[in-house]
């Protein structure tokens, strides 16, 4: 089963992704902030990641870039998932190494087709 | 209850996009009755008044995804565009060579996704496309959903259903909260009211026809007659693309399943051909095709 690690600060957020993310077949974990999800992950790589931006500690951008500087750190596929939904963002969030891009609010429809769109599902 | 119907619009239209437009009143209650019954809702009055209190989010996402499954999207089910692209269009650019246009139909062209995800596919091949002239029609019974189409603009939710982030970003402009499609994306197709129940002769010859999603809403009958006058816009290695649910099989004999492309149908060749035909089928064949049918003739001063 493929492993997919959401980060959010929201647990709210958190738990609408796992719901819908489970039901496509992936085996869910939660961190809370940038920090914690690249402890995660140097503990054990997941296949993706659904990554917020705006976090306490760490915020998704800072973690993206650390992530991608780990042994191992360009494997996984990472999915921004925020309320920045402006081109400068998401040009930015591409350049350094994001792989898709969604502009909350999303459901169901648009975290299934984004993860389509990265080949996980 | 038409307030709430209004509501119901107003609320559709900025969660998702979806214009709901008068004809489609009677999907409401085939798709929502099942949601408010999930959510232990008593009928639609219920369903209508909790998504319009706070903290109604599941509810309302649920209600959105009902009532958007069967709307288009960009790239919808995806392996029609692949088949478009590795296929259909390497067959065209070949077996047009001479010509150096071919024409494609979007029959149930809604909102515009298809016709505009066809277009970004060939601006995105344009080295190979390069002088040849593709014309894309897109048709739809309803202005409301053409009007839409003709602007090109969609919601922030409409422009993340399938479309990649790095088309998002080449081919389409922000508008505050909207997206924008390309002009010169735009400027490659046309858009025109029609009723597939009647006469569509006068457009003249396709050499694709894509006709996804829309036949499942008519009865046998009307598929039948639909599929025989969608046949004769076809020349001899046209392409019909049905949507994923539908099928020829069962409805008429003229046509049959490409070989290894779902969801893609030829004329049916000669070999199994029944006898008593009249129009001769010739193989989709590399060199460019000989016989045009009288409809391309008649067709030719009719291009728009």
């Amino acid at each position: 089963m493929k492993k997919c690690l959401v980060v959010d600060d929201s647990s709210v957020i958190r738990k609408v992704a796992r719901r819908i993310l489970e039901d496509i077949g992936f085996e869910v974990t939660e961190a809370e902030d940038g920090q914690k999800a690249l402890d995660a992950c140097i503990a054990s790589m997941p296949d993706a990641v659904l990554l917020d931006w705006n976090m306490p500690v760490m915020d998704g951008l800072e973690f993206l870039g650390r992530l991608r500087e780990e042994h191992g750190g360009d494997e996984p596929v990472v999915v921004f998932c925020t309320t920045e939904n402006d081109v400068a963002h998401i040009t930015k969030a591409i350049r350094a190494g994001a792989n898709e891009y969604i502009m909350k609010p999303f459901d169901r429809e648009i975290l299934s087709a984004k993860f389509q769109e990265v080949g996980l599902v | 209850m038409t307030s709430e119907y209004d509501f119901l619009k107003k609320f559709l239209k900025s969660r998702s996009g979806l214009v709901l437009s008068d004809e489609k009143q009677y999907l409401v209650e085939s798709r929502l009755m099942p949601v408010a019954r999930r959510h232990n809702l008593n009928g639609l009055s219920e369903l209508i008044l909790a998504i319009s209190k706070p903290g109604s989010m599941m509810l309302q996402s649920d209600v959105v995804e009902a009532m958007t499954t069967n709307e288009s999207f960009f790239f919808r089910d995806k392996s029609p565009f692949e088949n478009f692209r590795k296929v259909m269009l390497p067959h065209l650019l070949e077996a047009r060579k001479s010509r150096r246009s071919a024409r494609i139909w979007c029959a149930a062209a809604s909102t515009g996704q298809e016709p505009y995800s066809l277009s970004m596919y060939l601006k995105e091949d344009k080295a190979k496309v390069g002088g040849f002239r593709f014309e894309i029609l897109g048709t739809d019974i309803s202005n409301e959903v053409l009007e839409k189409a003709r602007t090109g603009i969609y919601s922030q939710f409409e422009v993340q259903r399938g479309l990649p982030i790095q088309m998002l970003l080449k081919y389409f402009s922000q508008q505050g909260e909207l997206w924008q499609m390309a002009p010169e994306i735009r400027a490659m197709v046309q858009w025109r009211k029609l009723n597939l129940l009647e006469n569509f002769s006068h457009l003249g010859e396709f050499d694709i026809i894509f006709c996804r999603n829309v036949l499942i809403y008519f009865d046998q009958q009307t598929k039948i007659d639909v599929l025989n006058r969608i046949y004769r816009q076809l020349p001899d290695d046209g392409f019909l693309v049905l949507g994923a649910a539908e099928t020829v099989v069962g409805l008429t004999d003229s046509f049959e399943p490409y070989p290894d492309l779902r969801g893609v149908y030829r004329k049916k060749q000669a070999a199994s051909r029944p006898a008593g035909s009249t129009n001769r089928p010739e193989r989709p064949s590399a060199k460019p095709s000989t016989s045009r049918s009288s409809i391309q003739a008649l067709a030719g001063g009719s291009r728009f």
